[in-house]
């Protein structure tokens, strides 16, 4: 076994301006590579652009909504739209977005690893991930769906006369995707850690990822077997859910939620994953209470599977397992709050930096908090039956997906942008983009928690005029939400060929990502690193790296 | 391949060893796990349907002792017997690639694919026979032996069809991943050091088998417990 120091690690490093970006050229040196760098980036490139795609169907339903009249898009329209937008962001951003981009790209260095354990099955995921896109795509253009992202029977299977069937075979083909990528990371973490990066040596990131990839792995083939149940009852009129054929919708809705209550944790553990690593490395502080953090990535994953039927309060279930249901939801806030507790923790005396990764987690933290908390509103019986439907739960999961993890991706993209691309971007320009989405987030969903809450039902296109005032800030906010989002496309894209060279460590950050040079060589490391400090163990690890720690 | 000579011990790179891996041992360990992996996503697949099985039929026990009874045992019972067989002949094959023995790996993985063969021929003949008796669920649907369940027996050959289908389709995918191993297998990949894609491969089968094995009863020996 190898005994090179980080030193020398960085000194081979730096001696050749050979990386992963220019060690081979042309689109099929992409389309067929096996480098799990670059499968990030051909990641990276297609979340993005179904991300812009879900905020257009956003945008024109807050401009819909301007008015309390119908008036921009027909009802149907709007029901598309509105599932659209739900399938394009869940299925197709924010389920891959934090694991196939940043988890990509940074989990393989971070375990001193040269690759991800299966690189073939990994360029497999996007494949299909690219299949099941291109399907979404032409559903969309040949006319779309107007089911809901939750495709409840019996309108799924009788009814609606929208594309259905290729909706949900996208679905079930984006399922397999990141069902591959929860494999391969699950097995890399087992398998391919660096000469003495024990458990507890790692990062609280490759914790979440575990703990997501765990998810991946356990709940998305029960909504693959649900949503062909679906597709064999529409294609051939048999009844797995047809109350007329002997069969109930109430089970379709238990089957679909034992899977989407958990991807609700595929979104969100990655994202306090990043959150972790980024208040260490802008605290220059460990983690306080790592083991807690670690543990309840583990915990949530768990509870994750014991939740799904606080969906189906007003659905028909029984009062007694409702009950339950409300009690193992309320028991989720725990293992949150600790990490929240923790985060909270890190922070206190510590000598923080103010730069972009770093704001958007302060945002993060907050506005997960307020997502976290309104969620127990939503698991207590009585208030859940009151604002169910209504605008009430549609900011409360706005709260937790978008200034949760749609924050930590954004905070994440820039604090190893440096790494992914060897540039910095540009960190006025950041720092405003950040500020922009935190105002812009905050007034677009703070007024939907009153809507709901007076009684605005979801998914129509039309509402009492009474409503109209809230409606209208959502829609202001909506648009300062679309700049702050469309300003880090253009600087992100322009710092590849302007940003100015982002070197090895900019952050003075721990972990084995930055002990490498920026852009990695393609296999990561030159010489296998061996580990002999704890993470976020400043002094040791800077020690190691042979450097003095500048605050 | 890497061309850093890592450590003192001698360190040669066995043809089949992929460059991202220190050794043969790390990689084979990596691979078996990626399997097991897969097979806990597989249980939940199929876990997913059985559940509904399970709920519709304690909801309706009369109508699915009915539509087990209509289920041909002897055919169910000769499949269940040659897919035993199957699994012991992998399990011999995976033992032949340990120790190295081409002829024997060929004739295990072989004899595998034969008795594999064999359970889809007599699942096909099943299938045309269910097809011919109007038991196929939707518009062919022509059972009504008793009126009273027709509807719930419909309900029953959904899931009759739907999960003895993913049963097929899954040994359609092994059978054609056998055809791989024997061809690895002529060529003389394996042996002691490496025989990992012959475990997985057998991995797959025994998994294969086993949701057979829960199958069979829930579909074609509950018929006695309400009719005797």
């Amino acid at each position: 076994m190898t005994t090179a120091t980080l030193h020398d690690v960085r000194l081979v490093g730096a001696q050749t301006n050979r990386n992963y970006i220019n060690d081979e050229y042309g689109a099929l040196s992409w389309l067929l590579t096996k480098d799990h760098k670059r499968i990030a980036i051909l990641y990276l490139i297609s979340v993005s652009v179904m991300f812009v795609l879900g905020g257009f169907f956003a945008m024109m339903m807050r401009i819909e909504l301007l008015t309390p009249e119908g008036d921009l898009l027909t009802s149907d329209t709007y029901n598309k739209f509105f599932t659209m937008h739900g399938v394009v962001m869940i299925f197709f951003f924010l389920i891959p977005a934090i694991p196939a981009v940043l988890g990509n790209f940074i989990l393989p260095i971070q375990l001193g690893a040269k690759d991800l354990a299966f690189p073939k099955i990994n360029l497999l995921s996007w494949y299909l991930y690219m299949a099941a896109a291109i399907i979404g795509l032409v559903v969309i253009i040949t006319g779309g769906v107007d089911t809901g992202w939750t495709f409840y029977t019996p309108f799924s299977t009788q009814y609606s006369n929208t594309h259905v069937f290729g909706t949900t075979l996208a679905g079930f083909i984006a399922g397999f995707s990141s069902i591959l990528t929860g494999l391969n990371f699950i097995v890399t973490i087992h398998r391919m850690r660096a000469p003495g990066l024990t458990w507890y040596r790692l990062p609280l990131f490759v914790w979440a990822m575990y703990a997501t990839s765990v998810v991946m792995l356990l709940a998305t083939p029960v909504l693959a077997i649900t949503l062909t149940m679906l597709m064999i009852e529409r294609t051939i009129g048999v009844g797995f859910f047809d109350p007329a054929l002997g069969g109930d919708p109430v089970l379709y809705q238990h089957m679909f939620w034992f899977y989407s209550h958990p991807a609700v944790y595929i979104m969100i553990l990655p994202a306090m994953g990043v959150a972790s690593d980024v208040v260490a490395a802008f605290t220059r502080k460990k983690i306080f209470g790592y083991r807690f953090v670690a543990f309840s990535s583990l915990a949530i994953a768990f509870l994750g599977f014991l939740v799904w039927a606080h969906h189906l309060f007003v659905a028909g279930i029984s009062v007694y397992s409702a009950m339950i249901f409300s009690f193992l939801s309320f028991f989720v806030a725990v293992p949150s709050a600790i990490k929240v507790f923790n985060w909270t923790a890190t922070l206190y005396r510590a000598s923080v930096s103010w730069q972009t990764p770093m704001l958007y987690i302060l945002g993060f933290i907050g506005l997960f908090t307020i997502g976290g908390v309104t969620g127990l509103f939503l698991a207590s019986i009585g208030l859940d039956i009151h604002v169910t439907d209504t605008y009430f739960v549609v900011a409360h999961f706005h709260y937790v997906m978008v200034g949760g993890t749609v924050m930590a991706y954004m905070a994440g993209l820039h604090y190893w942008w440096p790494k992914i691309t060897g540039k910095m971007y540009p960190e006025w320009w950041a720092r405003l983009a950040a500020l922009l989405v935190f105002v812009g987030f905050n007034l677009t969903f703070f007024p939907q928690f009153i809507l709901g809450y007076v009684g605005m039902p979801r998914r129509y296109h039309a509402y009492a005029p009474e409503f109209q005032v809230l409606n209208v800030l959502s829609t202001a906010g909506a648009s300062v939400l679309a700049v702050g989002y469309i300003l880090p496309l253009i600087y992100l894209v322009w710092s590849i060929w302007y940003g100015r060279p982002a070197g090895r460590n900019p952050w003075g950050a721990v972990g084995l990502e930055w002990a490498t040079s920026s852009p990695p060589p393609k296999e990561n490391f030159h010489e296998t690193p061996v580990v002999t400090w704890d993470a976020y163990d400043y002094p040791a690890m800077m020690k190691a790296m042979g450097e003095t720690q500048n605050v | 391949m890497s061309d850093l000579a890592l450590g003192n011990e001698p360190h040669h790179h066995h043809p089949f060893l992929q460059h991202h891996f220190e050794d043969l041992g790390q990689q084979h360990e990596a691979s078996t796990l990626g399997m097991w992996m897969f097979l806990c996503t597989e249980i939940l697949f199929f876990g997913g349907i059985l559940c509904a099985y399970w709920i519709y039929r304690v909801m309706y026990p009369e109508a699915w002792a009915v539509a087990a009874g209509l289920q041909n045992k002897l055919y169910g019972g000769i499949n269940t017997i040659v897919l035993i067989i199957s699994s012991l002949t992998m399990a011999l094959a995976v033992r032949a690639a340990q120790v190295g023995s081409r002829i024997w790996q060929l004739i295990m993985l072989f004899a595998t694919l034969v008795f594999g063969s064999i359970f889809l021929v007599v699942k096909g003949i099943e299938y045309s026979i269910h097809w011919k008796e109007g038991l196929f669920p939707g518009s062919h649907f022509t059972w009504h032996e008793h009126p009273a369940v027709a509807q719930k027996v419909q309900l029953f050959m959904c899931f009759y069809w739907g999960m003895t289908g993913l049963h097929a389709l899954h040994m359609i995918i092994g059978a054609g991943l056998l055809l791989w191993i024997i061809g690895r297998a002529w060529r003389n990949d394996f042996g002691p050091e490496y025989y990992a894609p012959v475990e997985i491969m057998g991995l797959y089968w025994h998994f294969v088998d086993i949701v057979w094995i829960f199958l069979f009863p829930f579909l074609y020996l509950i018929h006695g417990v309400h009719h005797g």
